[in-house]
This record gives C-alpha cells, sequence and structure tokens, in this order.
C-alpha cells in the first residue's frame, strides 16, 4: 500500500507539470508562441500529420452529422464531439493494435478514431441497413468487434464497469491488451465508477480510465455537480495514479497516454487520466446551451482549438503551404460527403429486422 | 429443574444437522458463554453456547451424530448440585429429522408423455398443440444418484468448467468461503483463484465487469448472494447483457450466466425475500431458468453454461438442501425453453415451477385422493415460456390452475392465464384460476409469513374451483 501511496503522489506532480502548459497557454495566446514551455512533448511532421487528418475527419464528420440532423436525417439524440477530438486521436496514437476502446452515448468520434469506416457510422445515424448496427442501435449505440470498439453506451457509467471488464478478460487471458474507458466529468460520479476503481486496483486489470473532463454534464458544470473538481485525484483512495493533461494538445495527450497504457500493459494496474477539454456544441442537438456564455465558447476555440494548434505549428514548424492543407481537406470532404451520400440512400433496415438479434441460436451440442 | 440443551437452528431454513464434536463432558462446569459443542450443516459449522450455568449432566446425543431435528435435547444442564439422572430431558430419545418430510413428492417418475389428446372439434379452435416429452432428457432405467439441489448446481458449475477454459465464476464469497449457500464447495480448490474470483459488496459493478468480460467472449458465471442484491446491478443485466446484442446489429453477443437464490426463505423480511421471475419474464434479449428439481438445475445450469445468451438462473434457498436423483455422468443436459409433464392427470392441469411446484405436487396428491387427477407441468424455463406443453394439456384437462410464489400483478401466473386464453379460449370449461404469494411485501413474522406464501390447501382450492367441486 505504501508504495501504492507513493505512486498516487507521483501522479498527483506530474499532473501539476500537466497542468503548467495549458495554463501558460492560455495566459500566452495571442501574445506569441507558448513553445518555451519544458515538458510538452514534440510530434514529427508525419505524426503531426496524421493528428490533423484524423482529428479534422472527426471535425467535418459531426459538422456534417449536425446538419443532417437539421435536415431531419438523423433522429432521436445525437451528441457531437465537436471540440474533444485531440483526446480520442492521441490516446489512439499510444495505443496497439488490439487495445479496446469503450465509451458513453458522445462516440462518433472514438469510432472513427478505431478505424471504423465514415460511411457505416453516418448509415447508422440516420438509421439504414449499411450502419454499424444495421440501424438498430443508433448515436448511442455502435460497435465493431473487428476494431476493437466496445460501445457506444446510452446509460451514463456504464461504460465505466463494462471497460474495467474488457480490462478484466485481458487479464483473465493474459494476452497483454489494455482497455480504455471513456467518461465525462459527469459521470465520474457515479457510485459504480468507484466500485470498478476499487475492483480494477484490486486485481490489477489492465484499465486506463480516460475522463473526459468538457466542464459540463449536459447543463450543469463540474463546479455545482463535484465536490473535487480535480478529476485525476478521483483514484486516490484506491491508491491509483492520475494525471491531468491538456486535452486540448494531442502531443500532451499521447504522452499522459504512453505513460498510462504502459503502466496498465505492464501489470501495475488501472491508470487514471483527467483530460482537460471542452465540447463547442450543446450536450445533444437540442441544447442551446444557455448555462455558459458565447464569450467562453468563443475563446476556447480561437485559443485552445485542438486542430488549429496542430495546423499552427505544421504550418510554422513543417512549413506546410495552403496548397498541402487545401489538399488534406479536400480528401477528408470528399469521405464525409461519400458518408453523408450512402447515408441518405441506403434503404432502411427490412422489416424482418424488428425480429433478429434478440438471442443467438446455441451451437448444437 | 435440569435445563435441556436443544438442538440449535444456524438459519431459519435449518430442519437438521450433525451433532460434530462436544467440546465439554460430562460432569464439566459450565458458564454461560461458554462453547460446549460443534454442530454442522451441509452450508456451514458453527459453535454452540451455553446460555445457562451448571454442570453437564448428560450428553443425550454424541459425537458425529447426523440428522439431529433442530430443537431436540441434545444434553442437560443441572443446577445448583442437581442429580443428573433427574434431568427430564434424559428419558426423551434422540429424534433424526424425518427424511421423507424433507422430500417433497418425487416428480421424476411421471415424466411420461401425457396419452394423445381428443382431437380438436370445430375448425373455429386452434390445432391441437404439441407437448415436449421430456422422458429423452432422463431415460427410464438411467444411473442416477440422489443428490441435493446445492451439490447438482456445483457439479454443473464443475463440469462445465472443466470442459471450457473461458468459464469462470465470480461473485461475493464464492471462492474462500465456499459459497455464502456453499453452491460453489471446492471450486476455488480444483480451478484456482483467477477462475473462482471473491468479489467486494458491490453488485453494481462486478455485474458490468462480468457483461464487459462476456463481451469479449469469456463465460462468466456471476453469483448474487440473492436476486435481491441483483437489484443493484439491475441495469448491466438488463441494458448492458440483454439489449447489446441487438443495438449491436447481432455482433455482440454476451453469453453470462447470472445465478443465485431467489424469493422467499423463510423469516428473513420484505428486502430479502422477493421473487424477480416476472420481472426478468419481461425483458427480451434474457433467458430465465427457474428449476424445481436438482436434476432440472444440473441439466438446465450445463445448458445455460453453454448458452451463447444471457441467462437469468434463479435458484431457491429453500430447495439447496432437498435431494432428488439426478442421473449420472457429466453429459446430462436439459435444454432451456421445454417445460415438463412430471405428473400425468386428466382433470385438471396444474402449472408451476420453482419452489411453486411443491405445492403444485403436494396439491395434486392430495387431490388425487379425492378422486381428481390433476396434470402437474413444470414450467422450468420462464422465457422463453413452453406454452405448447401447457396449452397440449389444457386441451385435454379443459381446466387449469397456475401457482407461483411471487405476486399476482403482472406475474407469471397471470402471463399463463392470458396466454391459455389467447390460444385455447374454447378448451376451457372454466376460468383460469392462479394462486400466488399475496400482494404485500413480505412480513417477517412467522404467523404472517404463512399467510403471505401459497399453500397446498390454497391449489387444492383453487383445483377444485376450476372443476366445480
Amino acid at each position: 500500500m505504501a508504495t501504492a501511496a507513493r505512486k498516487t503522489k507521483a501522479g498527483v506532480t506530474a499532473k501539476a507539470a500537466g497542468k503548467a502548459p495549458a495554463r501558460a497557454a492560455a495566459k500566452s495566446a495571442g501574445k506569441g508562441p507558448a513553445k518555451a514551455i519544458p515538458n510538452v512533448p514534440t510530434f514529427n511532421k508525419d505524426e503531426e500529420l496524421h493528428a490533423y487528418r484524423e482529428m479534422l475527419l472527426i471535425r467535418r464528420f459531426e459538422e456534417k452529422a449536425g446538419q443532417m440532423y437539421g435536415m431531419g436525417l438523423i433522429g432521436g439524440f445525437c451528441h457531437l464531439y465537436i471540440g474533444q477530438e485531440a483526446v480520442v486521436i492521441g490516446m489512439q496514437m499510444a495505443s496497439k493494435d488490439g487495445d479496446q476502446v469503450i465509451t458513453g452515448y458522445r462516440d462518433h468520434g472514438h469510432m472513427l478514431a478505431c478505424g471504423m469506416e465514415s460511411r457505416g457510422v453516418m448509415a447508422e445515424l440516420t438509421g439504414r441497413r449499411g450502419g454499424y448496427s444495421r440501424g438498430k442501435g443508433g448515436s448511442m449505440h455502435m460497435f465493431s468487434r473487428e476494431k476493437n470498439f466496445y460501445g457506444g453506451h446510452g446509460i451514463v457509467g456504464a461504460q465505466v464497469s463494462l471497460g474495467a471488464g474488457l480490462g478484466f478478460a485481458n487479464w483473465y487471458r493474459q494476452d497483454g491488451r489494455v482497455s480504455m474507458a471513456y467518461f465525462g466529468d459527469g459521470a465520474a460520479n457515479q457510485g459504480q465508477v468507484y466500485e470498478s476503481f476499487n475492483m480494477a486496483q484490486l486485481w490489477k486489470l489492465p484499465v486506463v480510465f480516460v475522463i473526459e473532463n468538457n466542464r459540463y454534464a449536459m447543463g450543469t458544470s463540474v463546479n455545482r455537480a463535484s465536490a473535487q473538481t480535480d478529476f485525476s485525484r478521483r483514484g486516490v483512495s484506491f491508491g491509483i495514479p492520475g494525471e491531468q493533461v491538456d486535452g486540448m494538445d494531442v502531443r500532451a495527450v499521447r504522452e499522459a497516454a504512453s505513460r498510462a497504457i504502459e503502466h496498465a500493459r505492464t501489470g501495475k494496474g488501472p491508470y487514471i487520466l483527467e483530460m482537460q477539454t471542452y465540447r463547442y456544441r450543446g450536450h445533444s442537438m437540442s441544447d442551446p446551451a444557455k448555462y455558459r456564455s458565447k464569450d467562453e465558447v468563443q475563446r476556447m476555440r480561437e485559443e485552445h482549438d485542438p486542430i488549429e494548434q496542430v495546423r499552427g505549428r505544421l504550418t510554422r514548424e513543417h512549413k506546410l503551404g495552403e496548397d498541402e492543407f487545401k489538399a488534406i481537406d479536400a480528401k477528408i470532404r470528399e469521405i464525409v460527403n461519400d458518408a453523408a451520400e450512402f447515408a441518405t440512400h441506403d434503404p432502411e433496415p427490412d422489416v424482418s429486422e424488428l425480429y433478429t438479434d434478440i438471442l443467438l441460436e446455441p451451437a448444437q451440442a | 429443574m435440569p435445563i435441556d440443551i436443544l438442538m440449535p437452528a444456524l438459519s431459519p431454513t435449518m430442519e437438521q444437522g450433525k451433532l460434530a464434536k462436544w467440546l465439554k463432558a460430562e460432569g464439566d462446569k459450565i458458564k454461560a458463554g461458554d462453547i460446549i459443542a460443534e454442530i454442522e450443516t451441509d452450508k456451514a459449522t458453527m459453535e454452540v453456547e451455553a446460555v445457562d450455568e451448571g454442570v453437564l449432566a448428560k450428553i443425550l446425543v454424541a459425537d458425529g451424530t447426523d440428522n439431529v431435528a433442530v430443537n431436540t435435547p441434545i444434553g442437560v444442564i443441572a443446577v445448583d448440585g442437581e442429580d443428573a439422572s433427574a434431568a427430564s430431558g434424559a428419558a426423551k430419545a434422540v429424534a433424526p429429522a424425518p427424511k421423507a418430510a424433507e422430500k417433497p413428492a418425487e416428480p421424476e417418475k411421471a415424466a411420461e408423455a401425457p396419452a394423445s389428446p381428443a382431437p380438436a372439434a370445430a375448425a373455429s379452435v386452434p390445432a391441437q398443440a404439441k407437448s415436449y416429452d421430456a422422458s429423452s432428457e432422463f431415460p427410464a432405467g438411467a444411473e442416477v444418484v440422489s443428490m441435493t439441489m446445492r451439490e447438482a448446481l456445483r457439479d454443473a458449475m464443475a463440469e462445465e468448467m472443466r470442459r471450457d477454459a473461458d468459464v469462470f465464476v465470480m461473485g461475493e464469497e464464492v471462492a474462500e468461503y465456499q459459497g455464502a449457500y456453499k453452491v460453489t464447495q471446492g471450486l476455488l480448490q480444483e480451478f484456482g483463484a483467477r477462475r473462482v474470483i471473491d468479489t467486494p459488496i458491490t453488485e453494481h459493478g462486478f455485474a458490468g465487469i462480468g457483461v464487459g468480460a462476456a463481451l469479449t467472449g469469456l463465460k462468466p458465471i456471476v453469483e448474487f448472494m440473492t436476486f435481491n442484491f441483483a437489484m443493484q446491478a439491475i441495469d448491466h443485466i438488463i441494458n448492458s447483457a440483454a439489449k447489446t446484442l441487438y443495438m449491436s446489429g447481432g455482433q455482440m453477443g454476451c453469453p453470462i450466466v447470472f445465478r443465485g437464490p431467489n424469493g422467499a426463505a423463510a423469516r428473513v423480511g420484505a428486502q430479502h425475500s422477493h421473487d424477480y421471475a416476472a420481472w426478468y419474464s419481461n425483458v427480451p434479449g434474457l433467458k430465465v431458468v427457474m428449476p424445481y428439481s436438482a436434476a432440472d438445475a444440473k441439466g438446465l445450469l450445463k445448458s445455460a453454461i453453454r448458452d451463447p445468451n444471457p441467462i437469468i438462473f434463479l435458484e431457491n434457498e429453500i430447495l439447496y438442501g432437498r435431494s432428488f436423483d439426478v442421473p449420472k455422468g457429466d453429459d446430462f443436459l436439459v435444454p432451456i425453453g421445454k417445460a415438463k409433464v412430471v405428473r400425468p392427470g386428466s382433470d385438471v392441469t396444474i402449472v408451476s415451477f420453482g419452489i411453486g411446484m411443491t405445492y403444485a405436487l403436494g396439491a395434486a396428491e392430495a387431490l388425487s385422493k379425492e378422486g381428481i387427477e390433476a396434470e402437474v407441468i413444470d414450467l422450468r424455463t420462464i422465457r422463453p415460456m413452453d406454452i405448447e406443453t401447457v396449452i397440449a394439456s389444457v386441451q385435454k384437462t379443459n381446466r387449469c390452475v397456475a401457482v407461483e410464489e411471487g405476486f399476482p400483478q403482472s406475474g407469471i401466473t397471470a402471463e399463463i392465464g392470458m396466454k391459455i386464453m389467447e390460444a385455447a379460449f374454447d378448451y376451457l370449461d372454466a376460468p383460469v384460476a392462479r394462486v400466488t404469494g399475496k400482494d404485500v411485501p413480505m412480513p417477517y413474522a412467522a404467523n404472517l409469513e404463512k399467510l403471505a406464501l401459497p399453500n397446498i390447501g390454497d391449489v387444492v382450492a383453487a383445483a377444485k374451483a376450476v372443476c366445480y367441486r
């Protein structure tokens, strides 16, 4: 236990280090480059380009989904990931093939980051037969066994226990995989989260708990809902190390993710990453977002946008020209438009699908 | 006045036990609080403390005596230099618990298919339903061994764990403690701590972990100490386990068994007595199994563990200690979703499941003495429900009584009644009757609890009513 406690302290220290750049960046934004800050890892050009493309795909995909919702092509709930792209992309850059991902209902970005097809995701949003769940899941419920994406869960906090269960399976099979369970600052107050923290640390399960703190649980700000707003400390009483990470900087995310995943993969148990991030859009499409000021949103977009940060570095440090950006943007628009086109014209599921996939047939003994 | 030391009960359901060891000898002085003996049941070992002071004048039941009924005098304490031989209890004979009373009527013998029903009369009535023939599951002359429900469940798990390395058990007290009700006895020793896992008392969390593991293809058996506690976990059972296959368009199966005692035990109050059969029965994506006999429990649990779907396996604490004949060998399977005609009859159909079968079978026996031959059907699986077998019987008897311990409103018997009305209305000579637990939270007081539960008399009365007798 003494060791575990010390680890936590180390985590808290690392957290402080992780937090510094965010503050510094906020202060120095607009005044000049914030590059002098130590401990911010650097990306080479290929890494920057990869992060840029992947994040831009999510951004454009989500913008398109928002449009299609407005056109009535997408129904029900639709929670957009715009603003938070660096979190899942940075995490994926540090993970290995076979590692599992599970999240809540704000899940489109995670699916794209896991390599799931834009067409299949968009067609699920429109409730068509070509969707990942053949139109039976919708925005909040998509899965891909092939890509190790385990959903897509609509009950706040459920994915934390389920994600610990994925980690349990890795522990049971001793297969070296790590599970990444994403949840928000709202879910972080659910009881089952702490039940899962306890068991994950007790059994040293290979799980990384990624708390995407976007500051609002639907319309309730973190300060109004949480007695402890430093989410990296939420595992302290279990001896789970945690860090606060600038979740708007994909480099900081990947750096922290590498540490956390390594910790989990080497049998040391779970790790908590609090990703300090921000969602630009409302909680869901029907949210007028009156609980925060337009200025606040505007400031985040102008000063911290995860995609603009990468774009700036690519321009300044890697001398990427306007034509090259245009080519990337065009390519991504093509993917997204193709997905939208497919999702608009793909037929609805056959009515016989109403009664399929309720139970599996047992194998004949 | 000498004081009798009585055989104590370790739990409300204990009827008998073994007097394992005396820790005091005749003539020893005893103070209140002294440990004087150890007793054992198949569930646990307990120390017997003296409540009175004096001298252990006489030992009435020797070390190692089995089947000592609760409240039998096992020794006598003499107070203030009394003569031990004057002890009142000394004359009383040791009374082992009557075995016959423990054992319910033998349903196993009546596995024959019912005689062919009469052909349907009019074109408007449904075609003859076909009754499931359970005789092939348990062929006449099969080699059997008598075992308790508890042992049958344990053997089912052990056999399936030997067969498939992906099967594991998790739950509270399943490993080191050997099971709160000793159902997982010996599993830790055979399979080790990676496959028999003690969890903290956090049902919501470990149910979620079990479901997560099942989504990757492992086959967890999640034991709830009782299904009352599964209320903490019901979100994962329903929202995560039952719905994910559908929501994933068939990609994410969830091969998991949730099992444990369900329903009333004895004198444990409202929060530990709820029968959840009707709750889980309501949910597409689940299969719900509720066996009565040890043979069915074993065969069904093995099928449940092999099944690729989430299964709710509802056991009963009172049945754990009952013995039944179970076929020998590790290849005995009972199919999920098939009822069993356990007693053929022609006058009235009595349908039940789980512990409700004790009332159904007891009533059938009593009715027989009055010239009414009841056909008794054990549903065994609640969902999917083998209504065909029930309808086939009702088409023959034209009368039906449905029996359950659960609450009446929206209960399983309500469902049975409706299904019969939909499929065999024209065959009915009387409205379907039901006998259920009363519509009240379970009371603690012994007399009230007895009133809250169904009994054989209720079933007999209902059967007579539908027979207009």
